[in-house]
């Protein structure tokens, strides 16, 4: 095979895609399999696992491809979440008319307008600063939407609020868990290609050159600040749309959600599956959901065996595991 | 080109109670090739890092062009046409060497807020970025990973990626630091082609390449200029002489 020496990229993984593949045709197919087959319970989990791996993806964009480790993504999720919740809540039993709504079409714009709004804000200021104070920033923030939702007693502070009605929208019904689940994968399949497009764009290569080298970035004439917090808003957008349909998902939306726990799961999802891989995200969701279900029959301590695993792919596996998977199946060819 | 390029005047910076740049005054003709010798730790980088605006001055003016790029940031100065390499080699390590260069176009052509088209596939940055290879010699080596070519490439990289940004004055710390003899002659035959086109500011310990190269040296200790002048001047001035053989001079 013959390359072209001006578009070639020696750095993209190449033969990982296929696995990809597989792996996002599994997930379109093999949830309704189970779904029709008498298990419903299992589409419930891989519902989650879509929503986990979108929420993963756009942190991904930060994290893997800018090189900026957000420690408070949970938040967009939290935002995203209660966006649905706290206009179904006005719309039942009264109050905040300008946002109370069924409408699925508002509680999208609040969600996805709210959290861009959110990162533009933190992010102005986090982006300021560096490696670990950036960490401790961003997840202070984090902790600041946690601490301001607990402490509002209309939406059941700590206790958290159920949602009584999904969002509507014309034509379908998300009440139906199959046409919730479709909504979540096909959403997963267009924000990898969103990201997809993005990342390889000339912003893509902005991020990228700013997270391997700001200096040389500067010398040659690029303030990498505008970009960080423009790839900053998109990511926590993204996220933000992840927890509007987490919320539809679990109809019940709490603090607990945006907890800093909670970021760090994203993060242990983004780091195990591979930060510089698209699909990096969700072979991490599958392995945190996986992990998550078998672990935690045995014992509450289940968090323990995450940890271990953790510190040995990033000890071990540089890009983690899909890092582990490229470097096997580019071997065996 | 002709007049004054760039105008440096009564520049100070110290760190602590070291003085590494020491009132230094000093002007670059349009077209010259002006090189900057002096002793480990004379300040010749530090000279360089406030110029290109990666460090800031503590006093004193730099002038580019007729317009005060003293305060600019970094960027701004490399956009206004003022371009340097780095001594420690600065690259984007996990790119291919055209990515590098490619970036370098992109930031000169001034669109990065574009989020669809792949920029690997866009003709008007690879395009020019393989003719800036080609003039440093490096076109064969375009799609290699830039942390996987030799020393010697990674620094004709950094050359290429200064000309990317279609700059009037070039400010070189050390292009040749740590070459063998075959590619401090590459570097050379790369500076001979730039004579005249490009200002260049030169940073160099290779003596036989500065006294080959230089139109004008510049001879800095301790952070203060000691001589300005022809080769043929600075080769006969006693006080360089006195530097370069380790006597002592008075620290500021």
């Amino acid at each position: 095979m013959t390359t072209d020496p001006i578009t070639e990229n020696p750095g993209a993984p190449k033969s990982f895609n296929r696995f990809a593949i597989v792996l996002l045709v599994t997930l379109a197919l093999l949830p309704p399999a189970l779904f029709y087959s008498g298990n419903p319970f299992w589409l419930d989990v891989f519902t989650r696992l879509v929503i986990l791996a979108l929420a993963a993806v756009s942190l991904n964009l930060v994290l893997g491809y800018g090189g900026l480790v957000s420690f408070g993504h949970a938040a967009y999720l939290g935002l995203g979440a209660y966006a649905v919740g706290v206009p179904v809540y006005h719309a039942t039993y009264g109050g905040f008319e300008s946002i109370a709504s069924y409408n699925g079409w508002v509680h999208l714009g609040l969600a996805i307008g709210v959290s861009a709004l959110f990162a533009l804000i933190t992010g102005a200021i986090c982006l300021r600063t560096r490696g670990v104070n950036f960490i401790m920033i961003t997840m202070a923030f984090g902790q600041m939407v946690f601490y301001a939702i607990v402490s509002i007693e209309t939406y059941g502070g700590d206790d958290g609020l159920t949602i009584d009605v999904r969002s509507e929208f014309p034509g379908i019904s998300l009440d139906n868990p199959l046409t919730l689940y479709a909504l979540c994968y096909l959403s997963l399949v267009a924000v990898l290609y969103l990201v997809h497009r993005i990342t390889g764009s000339r912003f893509g290569m902005v991020l990228r050159g700013a997270r391997a080298n700001e200096q040389r970035m500067r010398a040659i004439g690029i303030d990498c600040y505008r970009y960080r917090l423009v790839a900053f808003v998109i990511s926590g957008a993204l996220c933000g749309y992840a927890g509007f349909l987490l919320g539809n998902f679990t109809t019940f939306i709490s603090p607990e959600m945006m907890d800093w726990t909670r970021s760090g799961e994203l993060m242990f999802i983004v780091i195990l599956g591979g930060a510089a891989y698209l699909y990096g995200p969700i072979v991490g969701a599958i392995v945190f959901i996986i992990l998550e279900e078998v672990l935690s029959g045995y014992t509450v301590y289940w968090h323990l065996p995450f940890g271990l695993l953790l510190i040995f792919s990033v000890l071990f596996l540089r890009g983690g595991l899909s890092g582990a998977m490229d470097k096997l199946t580019g071997r065996s060819q | 080109m002709s007049g004054v390029a760039l105008s440096i005047r009564n520049l100070h910076k110290s760190f602590g109670g070291v003085c590494a740049t020491d009132d230094v005054s000093l002007d670059i003709a349009g077209g010259e090739l002006h090189a900057l010798i002096g002793p480990n730790g004379a300040g010749k980088t530090t000279l360089i890092s406030q110029l290109s605006g990666l460090l800031p001055a503590d006093r004193g003016t730099v002038i580019f062009n007729g317009r005060d790029i003293t305060r600019l940031p970094a960027h701004e100065i490399a956009l206004a046409g003022l371009a340097r390499s780095f001594q420690i080699t600065s690259i984007f390590a996990d790119m291919s060497v055209l990515d590098n260069v490619a970036m370098a176009v992109q930031a000169q052509d001034g669109h990065s807020y574009r989020f669809w088209q792949p920029a690997r596939k866009d003709k008007r940055l690879r395009q020019p970025a393989m003719e800036f290879l080609q003039r440093v010699g490096l076109a064969d080596r375009a799609s290699s990973l830039a942390s996987a070519v030799s020393h010697g490439e990674r620094r004709q990289l950094e050359i290429a990626m200064a000309l990317a940004t279609t700059p009037q004055m070039l400010l070189l710390d050390e292009p040749m630091a740590g070459m063998g003899p075959e590619e401090s002659g590459r570097m050379i035959e790369i500076m001979q082609s730039l004579r005249g086109e490009k200002t260049i500011l030169l940073v160099e310990h290779d003596m036989d390449a500065v006294f080959a190269l230089a139109d004008r040296i510049t001879v800095l200790v301790y952070g203060r200029v000691i001589a300005s002048g022809s080769p043929a001047e600075i080769r006969a001035n006693a006080d360089v002489r006195r530097a370069y053989l380790g006597e002592e001079t008075d620290p500021c």
